[in-house]
């Protein structure tokens, strides 16, 4: 075994690759560095957290069907659903998404061996599972798990308050997990910029990888505020600073003194400066991976690209400046700010949708489960983006505000995003992964018990914020007529729960039966497909020419070029508009389609 | 690089600008900081990969100065590039480590030390110091063979 | 959809009543030149507002609540709109477009007029409903002179009203919720503080809440009209009985708080329980 050094000689032949003869078993796992072996993991890590979350979910689900729950005890219940928001949020669909698939699928999308940093990499790996496995310990410390709700709010999480080793221990695993998200971010910006192949300009590079480069540096901007909050938090606890705590405070009258102790704000200030652009980190990846299914199944590459880019751009920039929409009933914020960046972000996220209906628009659709599940994607989000607007504006918020409307609206869009498109990209590359076809008919089981279960879980919630029951409660009173809504909801998060059943089912199916899957069986279009299924060691032997943003599609169909404008001809060469740095799109006017492969050894 | 530090260039703008008119709105200082933080995670890299994008055409600085070797633009940048044009060394890989293990246990058990007691800690830095001077000398010898 | 106002056992027997104004009635003058054309557009379902459903949202009592309901209601039906339009073209798309032949579709990419209009057109809505939302926002953090002024402090897990001017606190724990007495159509100031915890002080009735934090002291008006009990709850997660730390706010007319006062005055340091009880009606 040893350092690979793959050199490209001229004309297009690489140079031989070594075979691996490192380890095996346990220590081959523990010692790689392959990003294809690290994004396995980190599938198979969060989407096992994933399972557990859900059946936690469970749980405040069966505690809430009654009035006066007596499923849980009432510190049962805040541990349960502090527990369930701080996995699906900081271990499941972030780390799903920018560990698991964008860690997989980013360097073959840009045509590169491997990662920038692979060692990173594989450091990136074992502090996620550290993070993780920290923050589950809580559940065998005395006291129980960390219960301030994933948001942590000071002065509740303060050592006065919650002063359990359960605590300490979210705090950790966030620590360290935040280092993780970083170093992954570092990665992918470092991949995207310096590892792609000749020809796949910035401009050429598919949505998905754009939208990976485009949460990196969200990752960058928000989560060193998050550790930096998380260090402050700390200090507060163990080594008696005053940052946010406000124990000793208390004037003679009772009332805590502003200027002698902490401020609860700066924590809500720091940690949503982190929490919005998070909330997009997590959405973005997805958004990504719905932009590759559409079209695809469409059969036609995805319209308004360069719109596209300049809205995952907008949506990122203006993720940044929303923090405080989360605020609004502080009464300590700029609400006019907050509430026109908010309200704006509405923008960019239309132009995606349009563009996404535009992409299917007379298309030859093909409805496999990735391409269901995305539209099931579409139709969740539509509402929870709806929603979203409404929460923006102020004087709406300041009575939802903390309502199970909220719960149903942040569903909506992290249910939506990480969940339909997050399984719907795990249909779609899972035959590149492992080389095998899930069933297609039970992925369509799987899907139909998904979507119904999913609005018959959240519609309901939505009627019960707007009937003003509060989030966060564990037990609510008879006579106000949120039972039948409470029944429903907990009927559909059974539905969700089976649905994930037939996954597994299916899962076994593959590995029990296999159906091998070829290089590409969707016909798609990104250079993901043109190497094996799994690929090889550093991903290709040879390239294509690219040519487009579908070196795939180009190779495979040279006779349907992209066609730039409504009522135009098909390029003759199939070349996008867009130059790197070369200069505009004047050069290169070969006339005969797009070059074949370049073949290999 | 073009398109790269426009990119980060681009996200420099935008938070200026955005810094500049949330203190003027609000004289919240808070915000305010993230907010320069930010412009700042722009310019740095923004600045880096102009100058070399300038340098890759000639310019010693970013506009001015000359260099007698114009490197012209990298293969991933040109429209018109052959995948023969990446022909060269891409890069070294390592083959496979068990350093970011050690690395990452090393940093679990640091900090449960925080929570558990300090002891842990010792066991937590032995790790993470085996580790660094692990890696490195890995990659002084160029891997692992 | 309508759901009950308030705690049904008590609030039903008054029905609600109309704000004394709509919306755009109360809009500033000099501002109202600068809304003229937004109003146009999406004005018409605003000021028809009094007779619309209230879409799910409580019934408010306040005339800030009023307020909100009419933001309520023009966001509810702007995105009710689009949720369709939306939702229609995505429904087309997908029954019309399924596959029928295995012909390759048109490569398609670009349709420059198509992208700029569906980005110019939600510029404008969106900034239309900023206007609104702005002008809303205003009129609901407004803060009049008060004739009444009740001091709220919020603890693990329960409240504190304090009427500083007339001495009377009423103070209740979880289980023994307390009950806030405030008089009919009179301006009254609420400020929310906390004594440990971030608590949120949410009366859905008020279609309204807001943070009571440890530090910082935020006040808000009401303009009250309507005679009933009402449910209040905490809102922002604050430890072990978050759930349990409800309240009451009770309107009567300006004569019968002036009784209630009367009969309660100094009480403010008795014993919590014959505080509760005597403030309270309805049991749990
Ligand atoms: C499997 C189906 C799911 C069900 C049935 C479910 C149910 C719930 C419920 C009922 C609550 C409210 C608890 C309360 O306020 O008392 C909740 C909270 C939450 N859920 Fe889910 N959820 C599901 C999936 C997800 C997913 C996929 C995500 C994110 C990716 C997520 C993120 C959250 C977060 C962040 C909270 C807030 C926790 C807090 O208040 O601190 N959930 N969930
Ligand atoms: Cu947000
Ligand atoms: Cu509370």
């Amino acid at each position: 075994m040893t350092d690979v050094i793959i050199p490209q000689v001229a004309g297009g032949e690489y140079a031989h690759v070594h075979e691996e003869h490192g380890p095996t078993g346990l220590m081959k796992w523990i010692t790689t560095t392959d990003h294809k072996v690290i994004g396995m993991s980190y599938m198979i890590t969060s989407v096992a957290l994933f399972y557990i979350a859900g059946l936690l979910a469970l749980g405040i689900r069966v505690q809430l069907t009654t009035p006066h729950g007596t499923f849980i005890s009432f510190q049962q219940y805040n541990e349960l659903f502090t527990m369930h928001g701080s996995i699906m949020m900081y271990l499941f669909a972030g780390p799903f998404a920018f560990g698991g698939l964008a860690n997989y699928i980013v360097p073959l999308q840009v045509g590169a061996p491997d990662m920038a940093f692979p060692r990173l990499n594989a450091l990136s790996y074992w502090l996620y599972l550290g993070g993780s496995i920290m923050m589950l310990m809580g559940f065998g410390v005395a006291g129980g798990t960390a219960d301030f709700g994933w948001v942590a709010y000071a002065p509740l999480s303060t050592s006065t308050y919650t002063p359990g080793l359960g605590e300490d221990l979210w705090i950790m695993a966030l620590v360290l997990t935040g280092f993780s998200a970083i170093f992954t971010g570092v990665n992918l910006i470092a991949t995207i910029f310096y590892l792609r192949a000749p020809g796949m300009t910035m401009f050429r590079m598919p949505i998905f990888t754009w939208n990976m480069l485009v949460t990196g540096i969200l990752i960058l901007i928000a989560f060193p505020v998050l550790t930096a909050a998380l260090v402050m938090l700390f200090c507060d606890r163990h080594f008696g600073t005053k940052i946010y705590a406000v124990t000793g405070c208390h004037t003679t009258a009772g009332i805590v003194d502003a200027h002698a102790c902490g401020s609860a704000v700066l924590w809500q200030n720091l940690f949503w400066f982190f929490g919005h652009p998070e909330v997009y980190i997590l959405a973005l990846p997805f958004f990504g991976i719905a932009t590759e299914i559409f079209p695809v199944f469409s059969r036609k590459p995805v319209f308004g690209y360069k719109g596209m880019v300049f809205a995952t751009m907008s949506i990122a920039a203006l993720s940044t400046g929303v923090w405080a929409h989360h605020m609004f009933t502080t009464g300590t914020v700029l609400l006019p700010f907050f509430s026109l960046m908010s309200l704006l972000i509405a923008v960019p996220t239309g132009i995606k949708f349009f563009n996404w209906i535009g992409t299917m628009w007379r298309g030859q659709l093909v409805y496999t489960t990735p391409m269901l599940m995305s539209i099931g994607f579409l139709f969740a989000f539509l509402m929870g983006g709806v929603t979203g607007v409404m929460l923006a504006s102020p004087p709406i918020d300041f009575f939802v505000h903390t309502t199970y409307f909220v719960v149903a609206h942040f569903h909506q869009v992290l249910f939506g995003t990480a969940v339909f498109a997050g399984f719907a990209g795990f249909y779609y590359w899972y035959p590149k992964m492992f080389g095998r076809m899930l069933n297609d008919r039970l992925g369509k089981v799987h899907f139909v018990l998904l979507f119904v279960g999913f609005w018959v879980t959240f519609i309901p919630q939505y009627v019960l914020g707007l009937h003003g029951m509060p989030r966060r409660v564990a037990s609510y009173p008879t006579g106000l007529g949120w039972q039948s809504w409470n029944i429903a909801s907990t009927i559909g998060a059974f539905m969700i729960a089976t649905s994930f059943m037939v996954l597994l089912v299916n899962v076994w199916v593959s590995w029990r039966y296999p159906v091998p899957a070829g290089d590409n069986p969707w016909d798609a279009h990104t250079l993901e497909w043109f190497t094996t299924s799994p690929p090889p060691h550093h991903n290709y032997t040879h390239l294509p020419q690219i040519r487009s943003e579908r070196p795939t599609w180009d190779y495979n169909h040279p006779d349907a070029p992209t066609i730039l404008h409504r009522h135009g001809p098909g390029h003759p060469n199939g070349h996008g508009p867009y130059a790197g740095d070369g200069g505009g799109p004047t050069h290169g006017n070969g006339s005969a389609g797009v070059a074949p492969g370049v073949p290999a050894t | 690089m073009k398109v790269e530090s426009a990119f980060l260039l681009g996200i420099a703008t935008f938070f200026g600008v955005i810094s500049i008119s949330y203190w003027f709105t609000s004289y919240e200082d808070g915000g305010t900081m993230m907010l320069v933080g930010a412009t700042a995670l722009g310019v740095l890299p923004g600045c880096y990969y102009y100058f070399w994008h300038r340098r890759f055409r000639g310019s010693k600085y970013f506009f001015w100065g000359k260099t007698d070797r114009v490197v012209g633009t990298r293969p991933e940048d040109r429209d018109d590039a052959r995948i023969e044009d990446g022909a060269g060394v891409i890069s070294a890989f390592p083959g496979s480590s068990v350093w970011p293990f050690v690395f990452g246990s090393g940093a679990f058990v640091f900090l449960l030390a925080f929570v558990f007691g300090v002891w842990l800690a010792a066991v937590g830095i032995s790790l993470i110091v085996t580790a660094l001077v692990g890696v490195t000398a890995e990659s002084r010898r160029g891997g692992r063979h | 959809m309508d759901p009950p106002s308030g705690n049904p056992s008590a609030a039903l027997d008054t029905p609600p009543r109309h704000g004394p104004t709509g919306a755009l009635g109360r809009l500033p003058s000099r501002r109202s030149r600068l809304w003229a054309v937004a109003a146009a557009a999406a004005g018409g379902l605003l000021l028809a507002g009094c007779n619309l459903p209230t879409f799910g949202e409580t019934k408010p009592i306040t005339s800030q609540g009023q307020d909100s309901l009419k933001l309520w209601q023009g966001f509810f039906i702007t995105g009710a709109v689009v949720f369709v339009i939306v939702f229609s073209l995505i429904a087309w798309a997908s029954i019309r477009y399924r596959r029928r032949s295995h012909a390759i579709p048109r490569q398609t990419q670009y349709h420059t007029v198509l992208e700029i209009f569906y980005t110019v057109i939600p510029i404008i809505m969106v900034l239309v409903l900023f206007g609104f939302t702005f002008v809303s926002e205003n009129n609901v953090d407004a803060l009049p002179a008060p004739k009444v002024s009740v001091t709220v402090t919020a603890f693990q897990w329960g409240w504190r009203f304090h009427y500083a001017k007339q001495d009377v606190t009423v103070i209740g724990v979880e289980l023994q919720d307390p009950e806030m007495v405030l008089p009919q159509g009179e301006t009254v100031r609420i400020s929310l503080r906390s004594h440990d915890v971030v608590h949120g002080f949410f009366v859905p009735a008020f279609d309204f809440s807001r943070y009571a934090q440890p530090g910082i002291t935020n006040r808000f008006t009401v303009n009250l009209h309507t005679l009933g009990t009402y449910r209040g709850q905490c809102t922002q997660y604050c430890g072990l009985f978050h759930s349990l730390m409800r309240f009451r706010v009770r309107v009567v007319t300006p004569a019968q708080f002036a009784a209630w006062l009367r009969s309660h005055r100094s009480g403010g340091t008795s014993s919590r329980a014959s505080l509760t009880a005597s403030a309270g009606g309805a049991g749990k």
